[in-house]
């Protein structure tokens, strides 16, 4: 058993695609050695940024001996379908063997060395690898067929044991040497093995494995904030990058003007972590401090005070093209700047920005006036289990409010009707990931109400899961209204997200406005609120596209239910029912079966209620609530009112009476808890069935002979049905 | 250089001069700037043109570049709306580019051991050229001192061979290598006996005032419009009577003149586009006509090219 070595050494690796590039080299290795019939085994893989390095360990000498058995033409066969075969396996006719009139040819492949194997899979890696952009160069590139790499590949080494795997790609010979650092140590290594690789590299100050690197500046960042005082702010993708761009680093502390911070933070943070690729730092206070730390590639002669002098010059030229773009903006006031929205086309079915801001202003206002969105719309009062959740008035849970109606309504229009104004700023030109961040900071500069700035700042929430939920009414009515406007318009333009495609991230807004509903308790009454969403209510072609964003909604609910255990077979079977566009009252309801399913009652009722559903389609009786109790083709009809017909009562038994009373007690109860909203009330009503209908199956016979009563059982089971249906359709529920 | 001269850093010029030189030695024949208007030193024909086709090429230059919208009326102590670049074009790319490039850092005065030179990530893309190649921004204690890219394509043709360029930013090298922080303040040439030294203010500040002003404020954007149209016209004219040196000059100017008419605020975001894609048909074409009226020669010197 031997180790092998690889290092494919190169021009510098983005550090972006490294990751990438050691899946697949490990990807590429694995497969050509398991179709010479060689198991990899144990691979560790590298990188930097000027190499890939892959060590296996224990390979076999050479891959075990096979014998091949094909099977030929009968010997009867004419002849040149023996000399067609011959041909194929370079065989002669007294080699095959003939086993009961066919011939078989059987080929002996002996052992192949593995070096051997190794030269051929080398240069099949290499012309084999995808990278996602890759190039050619030097005097070969005259030709079009000439090597493509991610960067120039410079130099091969391949060892087995302690033997040069002979191979050639472009012009490159594999070899013993490598380089070390680039600059503290650029002459040439030669590498003995596998074994002693790791170790002369970093004698030759290279750290090749990229987690040592990693765990280097994540521990030497953090640690260089606390000698000053101070706190790194974490981020993982930052150590990942500087590891990708290093191959010996070195985190250092630098300090920057202190009268940059005037400068929101956020600011201060991507400038350093997006163009200089720095950490920054937080003081004894928990604010943004006025220091970063940036990762150096060599061990400076002077201690890298000439680095940190250097970093820090370059990061007050950005920080001071910041602070111009911070004051150049605020030049002009949000509604300024907001007219060149009217320049700036927002899809070129659905108008420009400024006529998205148009709909979206009317929208947010509508729903404040029409009482939708209200000054106390409630926030969920710390965390509540599903079945002591009762009716949403029951718990007003009072909020600061900002004022009447009116004021309300003429905030969420102003906040909508600026809330894309921060698109043309020149911040959020230079850095759109602070769309709305910055928008909220200007509004609060020129003096608008927290309200509308807050609004501003946080109407894209939330922006995937575990993003905040926005809570206050403003912001409310402008996220909502702006979701609800992409969602209803792009519908009705049919483009809808197809399978994997959803260019303009329409079920992100679904499921952001589902968020907000189940966060908020917000009542969007679906079908009077898309219609608007779209224009025209009451136009057929609005009426269809509205149905198909609530379809879509409904969706995206059970998806985004699913996630928080929530059956989608009892969504079903509430939403079955039709008639229902408050997502939170249908969520109440849910959670009430939800914990209704789960209980002994729960499960009885439902195997009752699966019974007599048989029972009835037996008898040609429907058991959906729109059959109950009418006419359907030539079954008979039973009644389930209080007028039908009475048998006489001798006929009638003690369990016949009880499901009656229970049933005249259980149905208004349970209309009367629904109409309030009391799920868990007519879940209750609906449990007190459950021991009179067991009593029942078990003391009557339904199809008893006297056909009147029969058909009186039938309808009391249709009633007790209907009853059930009142509820939730459970023909939909599962189990 | 007297004693006490050689620890003082290199003026801008002796900067230059000392490329000139670097680049001199390793067979790169001097060229002087393009007389032209251009936005960056690739605009250069010895860039643009001379990347396509077989021939070896390595040459050098300063070019003058002009992007209009940079302009801060010499208020900022970083930015211009006309500035130096250096610009190296070896073709094919050697192998040892990179150490070569290192070099001509070190001879500047850059010590790597003292300073964290970098090789980052940044694909180079010019979609007014219909250009694009793979390399990255040559990082300098964090500051982005060059250009380093691989030509992989130029006016939509392939390179083959594939050249390397290095576009060095003069000013910002400059900066670094004298320590200053504003512009204005480096030396652009040292005091030699009676002989004061001079700034880049005082070459340029005055310039940089005036030009913005007009760049933003004055030029008339009727004639710029005008402009833009006989240069796209006369473009077409050149490449079918067989001057594609001369179309190209029209493409070049085209695409300045668009750089002022965006500084001057006219055009719109949807007009941005089309105006790209009509400068880059004209580069394109111009690069199509050049090859048109060289392949015959390339082809004979060297058997077995194809376009």
């Amino acid at each position: 058993m031997t180790d092998f070595l690889l290092e494919l050494r190169s021009e510098e690796i983005p550090a972006r695609m490294q990751g990438g590039a050691r899946a697949e080299l490990e990807k590429l290795f694995r497969a050509h050695l398991g179709a010479a019939g060689l198991e990899a085994g144990e691979l560790t893989i590298w990188s930097t940024p000027r190499r890939l390095v892959l060590s296996a360990r224990d390979l076999p000498e050479a891959t075990a001996a096979v014998s091949e058995e094909l099977k030929g033409p009968r010997s009867s066969a004419p002849p040149q379908a023996l000399e067609g075969f011959l041909r194929k396996t370079g065989l002669t006719q007294d080699q095959l063997e003939d086993r009961d009139g066919v011939y078989f040819a059987v080929i002996d492949k002996p052992g192949r060395a593995t070096a051997e194997v190794l030269a051929e899979a080398i240069p099949a890696i290499v012309r084999g690898f995808s990278w996602p952009k890759s190039m050619r160069w030097g005097k070969d590139s005259a030709s079009s067929e000439s090597l493509r790499w991610v960067r120039p590949l410079s130099g091969i080494v391949a060892i087995f044991g302690e033997e040069l795997v002979p191979c050639e790609i472009g012009g490159i010979v594999s070899g013993f040497a490598t380089r070390g650092h680039r600059f503290h140590c650029p002459g040439e290594i030669t590498i003995g093995s596998a074994s002693d690789y790791a170790e002369k590299l970093h004698a030759c100050h290279v750290i090749v494995d990229h987690e040592e690197r990693q765990a280097i500046i994540r521990d030497g960042a953090a640690k260089a904030a606390a000698d000053a005082g101070l706190t790194l702010v974490e981020d993982e993708g930052l150590v990942i990058e500087n590891a990708g761009l290093t191959e010996r680093p070195v985190p250092l502390l630098g300090r920057f003007d202190e009268a940059f911070l005037e400068v929101p933070p956020e600011v201060i943070q991507l400038t350093a972590r997006v163009n200089q690729k720095y950490f920054v730092v937080n003081g004894p206070d928990g604010k943004l401090a006025n220091g970063f730390v940036c990762t150096a590639n060599i061990d400076a002669k002077d201690g890298g005070a000439e680095i940190v002098a250097g970093n820090r010059k370059v990061l007050a030229a950005r920080l001071s093209d910041a602070r111009f773009f911070w004051e150049q903006d605020q030049k002009k006031t949000l509604a300024q700047h907001a007219e060149k929205l009217a320049n700036i086309t927002f899809h070129e079915r659905l108008g420009t920005v400024a006529d998205k801001v148009e709909r979206v202003a009317k929208l947010a206002r509508w729903l404040v006036e029409e009482g939708i969105v209200t000054a106390r719309t409630p926030a969920k009062a710390g965390t509540q289990s599903g079945t002591e959740q009762t009716a949403a008035s029951g718990s007003p849970g009072p909020r600061p409010t900002p004022g009447n109606t009116d004021e309300l309504a003429d905030q969420a229009e102003l906040a909508a009707r600026l809330c894309k104004a921060d698109l043309v700023t020149e911040m959020v030109g230079e850095f759109p990931e602070l769309q709305g961040l910055m928008g909220g900071y200007y509004a609060r500069a020129e003096g608008l109400p927290d309200a509308v700035a807050d609004a501003i700042r946080d109407h894209y929430k939330p922006v995937g899961q575990g993003d905040d939920v926005p809570t206050a009414p403003v912001t409310v009515a402008v996220s909502v209204a702006d979701k609800l406007d992409s969602l209803g318009q792009f519908f009705h333009v049919d483009m809808a997200p197809t399978g994997s495609k959803d260019p303009f991230a329409l079920r992100r807004a679904g499921l952001a406005i589902i968020a907000q509903v189940i966060a908020t308790e917000v009542r969007l009454p679906f079908f009077s609120v898309l219609p608007n969403s779209i224009g025209m209510p009451g136009n057929t072609a609005v009426k269809i596209s509205s149905d198909r964003v609530f379809e879509f909604l409904i969706d995206r609910l059970k998806v985004q239910q699913r996630e928080a255990g929530v059956r989608h077979d009892l969504i079903d079977a509430v939403f079955a029912l039709g008639g229902e566009d408050d997502l939170v009252r249908l969520l109440a309801r849910v959670k009430a079966l939800q914990a209704f399913m789960a209980t002994e009652d729960g499960t009885n009722l439902l195997a009752g209620y699966k019974r007599a559903a048989n029972i009835l389609k037996q008898a040609g009786q429907g058991s959906s609530p729109a059959k109950a109790g009418v006419q359907s083709g030539e079954g008979p009809t039973f009644v389930d009112d209080s007028t039908r017909p009475r048998p006489s009562p001798g006929n009638m038994t003690e369990h016949d009476a009880a499901l009656l009373a229970a049933l005249d007690t259980a149905e208004p109860a349970a209309a009367a808890a629904v109409a309030d909203e009391r799920f868990t009330d007519a879940m209750a009503a609906l449990a007190s069935l459950r021991a009179p209908i067991d009593a029942f199956f078990e003391g009557v016979m339904v199809n008893d002979p006297v056909e009147e009563v029969r058909a009186y059982r039938l309808g009391l089971l249709a009633r007790f049905t209907g009853a059930v249906h009142g509820v939730a359709d459970f023909s939909k529920i599962e189990g | 250089m007297a004693e006490a001269d050689a620890k003082q850093s290199l003026s801008f010029q002796d900067m230059i001069l000392t490329l000139h030189a670097y680049w001199s030695a390793r067979g790169c024949a001097i060229l002087q700037p393009y007389d032209m208007r251009v936005g960056a030193g690739t605009f250069h024909p010895a860039t643009t043109l001379r990347s396509l086709g077989p021939e070896p090429w390595n040459v050098a230059y300063v070019q003058p570049s002009r992007r209009p919208t940079d302009g801060r009326y010499g208020e900022n102590p970083n930015r211009l709306q006309h500035y130096y670049q250096y610009q190296v074009i070896l073709k094919p790319s050697p192998a040892d580019l990179q150490e070569q490039y290192l070099g001509s850092l070190a001879a500047i005065g850059i010590d790597p051991l003292l300073h964290d030179i970098r090789f980052v990530e940044d694909d180079w893309e010019s979609p007014t050229l219909g250009a694009w190649g793979l390399g990255w921004e040559v990082w300098c204690d964090g500051m982005e001192v060059t250009q380093f890219t691989y030509f992989q394509q130029m006016g939509g043709f392939d390179c083959k061979p594939v050249a390397g360029e290095l576009t060095y930013g003069l000013e910002r090298l400059a900066m670094y290598i004298q320590n200053v922080d504003n512009v204005y303040d480096l030396r652009f040439s040292d005091a030699v006996g009676d002989v004061a030294a001079v700034s880049y203010g005082d070459v340029f500040l005055e310039n940089e005032r005036q030009f913005s002003k007009w760049n933003f404020e004055v030029a008339d954007t009727d004639s710029l419009f005008a402009g833009f149209k006989a240069a796209e016209a006369e473009c077409q004219r050149a490449i079918e009577a067989g001057v594609p040196l001369a179309a190209y000059d029209q493409a070049i100017e085209a695409s300045h003149l668009f750089n002022l008419l965006q500084a001057r605020g006219v055009i719109s975001v949807q007009e941005r586009a089309n105006y790209m894609a009509r400068v880059r048909d004209l580069a394109k074409g111009s690069c199509k006509a050049w090859i048109d009226s060289q392949s015959e020669r390339w082809t004979q010197n060297y058997p077995g090219w194809t376009l």
